[in-house]
């Protein structure tokens, strides 16, 4: 299990704040994706960001816009996951399309705080902090068999050599 | 138990009976996407396959970005440009055409029954015609074009009731405000929304494209009207496909229903930064502003130039203010000129733009300046799309717009009509 730092936002962080629509129809590289990541929400997100931290969200996070580089700019920026109390239907998609992992938890965002120290246990389904076990709920299975792929392009690509063969 | 809209539609689509919450994989009947696409391709290309699977499915218009603002922008159009022609894709609308969403539904797509995917929030906007349709992603939408399959959960739906009439100078905008600024932004997240009767049926179908356009901004999956007579005859004029609407059942079962009076709702304003901080426009009047934004998917066709050019005849915007207008299509937009309605909204003063997405998602043409506030039709207000992070959106209806505009300031347009 990976150690990360929590970065705690609030209900309805939209995509707009967290990759720009500005750059949304500019081919981007992954590391320039990731330094524009939470731009209009965060601006030291970007720079400050370290492998394995976990973003924490209240209601709704991802609503707004299709946006893949939404979830994929967090996912290049080092995130192993991100924690709502829910997701916008669309970035849900998207994350796990990515191979983002989304969980969705009622209690953690209010129990986990700034900056805490975090792992998150994908086997037994639980959030771990120094002085808790925080457990949530798994995802739907064909859900996580595209998440265990490394998202759908892997997935897709299975599909298709397992379609020929 | 009767079943849902979307129950049904999902149901027979996959082949199984299905209620919400299941989850289905499906072969969409059609796949929009717009600039975007050059972005797919590159996905498209990652899972080794050459041909896409099926490409009469797949529909590309050209809206986001243009013309071309930039040597980055006018490389997209080229590589998907390039893409269709080698992909053998007849259903490509170059930048001549208009907003993807409007586009789709004037060349026939958009039909009762289909089953719809867009990489596009607003991909809902088809349930105005009484379509199945839900917004994806980038790679899912090459997904679909390779393996022409997509998996889908069943939505719960909410219904809503609507009923009365609306007082003249209110719009189905104010009436998808209001509904947004109470259930919040996202009470239909995965959530279907069916507008029921019954005053569903006195909505023309561009009221109808406003609310379904904006059921996105509640969360929800899709949005859906039950096509009557009024699509029926409104389809009949663009198609000769069959029509066959598809209605819930009276006893189905829907996460809840919800209930307004139409004639009880004034003008509403979506204040910065979420598009469910709405207030009727009583409680922001007065409130100056620098840009006017009339047009976009949300409230960019023929009967919304009207709507502003009748409180912009004869008027001159205010020389604090400057407004720009986007009409949806090219096809909104010849109507609007042969009314004499362009000429009425340039003569007031307003900047008009080629049909497209134009300012809307501040990639170019009319973005703000920090400190900057605009009004807007559109249907987002997120801290800095239109352009700076330190601006501020305010999202209405094209008569609070237009009449807001000649007096400089928010304003109820009632006053004027």
């Amino acid at each position: 299990m990976k150690k990360g730092r929590v970065w705690k936002y609030g209900d309805d962080v939209n995509t707009d704040v967290i990759f720009p629509g500005k750059y949304t129809y500019t081919p981007m590289e992954p590391e320039e994706m990731a330094s524009h990541a939470l731009e209009d929400l965060d601006p030291d997100f970007a720079s400050q960001v370290r492998e394995n931290d976990v973003i924490v969200g209240g209601r709704n996070f991802g609503c707004g816009s299709s946006r893949e580089q939404a979830a994929s700019c967090l996912k290049y920026a080092g995130v192993q996951a991100v924690v709502a109390q829910s997701f916008a239907r669309i970035f849900f998609r998207n994350a796990i399309n990515q191979g983002l992992p989304v969980v969705i938890s009622e209690e953690a965002p209010d129990r986990l705080e700034k900056g805490e120290e975090v792992s998150i246990d994908f086997l037994r389904n639980e959030i771990i902090t120094q002085s808790e076990r925080i457990p949530f709920a798994p995802l739907p299975d064909s859900v996580q068999k595209i998440l265990d792929a490394g998202g759908l392009v892997p997935y897709t690509k299975r599909k298709i050599e397992r379609g020929k063969s | 138990m009767g079943k849902t809209f979307s129950e049904k539609i999902l149901s027979a689509k996959s082949g199984k009976d299905v209620r919400a919450g299941d989850i289905v994989t499906v072969s969409p009947d059609y796949i929009l996407s717009h600039d975007n696409s050059a972005a797919i391709i590159k996905k498209f290309r990652m899972f080794g396959v050459k041909r896409v699977s099926c490409p009469d499915k797949i529909v590309i218009v050209l809206d986001h970005v243009t013309p071309a603002s930039s040597e980055k922008y006018a490389q997209n159009h080229k590589e998907i440009r390039e893409f269709v022609t080698v992909q053998g894709i007849s259903h490509f609308f170059d930048i001549n055409n208009g907003i993807c969403h409007q586009v789709f539904c004037e060349q026939g797509f958009a039909l009762p029954g289909k089953l719809i995917v867009g990489s596009d929030s607003h991909t809902t906007s088809y349930g105005s015609l009484g379509a199945f349709s839900a917004g994806i992603g980038r790679t899912e939408a090459a997904s679909v074009w390779a393996t022409d399959e997509i998996w889908l959960r069943v939505p719960e739906t909410i219904k809503i009731e609507l009923s009365g009439r609306l007082q003249p100078g209110v719009s189905a905008k104010d009436v998808i405000l209001k509904i947004i600024g109470d259930n919040g932004a996202d009470r239909a997240n995965y959530k279907a929304v069916e507008f029921a009767d019954p005053a569903a049926q006195k909505f023309s179908v561009s009221s109808r494209f406003v609310l379904c356009n904006m059921a996105a901004e509640m969360g929800a999956k899709n949005g859906y009207f039950p096509a009557d007579k009024t699509v029926v005859e409104y389809l009949n004029r663009i198609t000769n496909e069959k029509i066959e609407p598809v209605f819930s059942d009276e006893d189905a079962s829907f996460e809840s229903v919800l209930s307004y009076d139409l004639s009880l709702i004034e003008p509403q304003v979506a204040c910065p930064h979420t598009v469910d901080n709405v207030k009727p426009v009583s409680e922001v009047e007065g409130l100056a502003f620098d840009q006017g934004l009339i047009g976009t998917c949300t409230n960019g066709r023929l009967e919304d130039l009207k709507e502003a050019a009748s409180l912009l005849r004869g008027k001159k915007i205010a020389p604090s203010v400057r407004v720009i207008v986007v009409p949806a299509s090219r096809q909104e937009y010849l109507k609007a000129l042969r009314e004499g309605v362009m000429e009425t909204l340039i003569e007031a003063g307003c900047v008009v733009l080629n049909p497209g997405c134009g300012p809307c998602l501040g990639a170019h043409q009319g973005v703000l300046a920090p400190g900057e506030r605009a009004l807007s039709t559109a249907n987002r207000n997120f801290k800095g799309r239109m352009g700076s992070r330190d601006s501020e959106i305010y999202l209405a209806s094209p008569a609070t717009v237009a009449a807001s505009a000649v007096e400089g300031k928010l304003c109820d347009p009632r006053k004027y009509i």
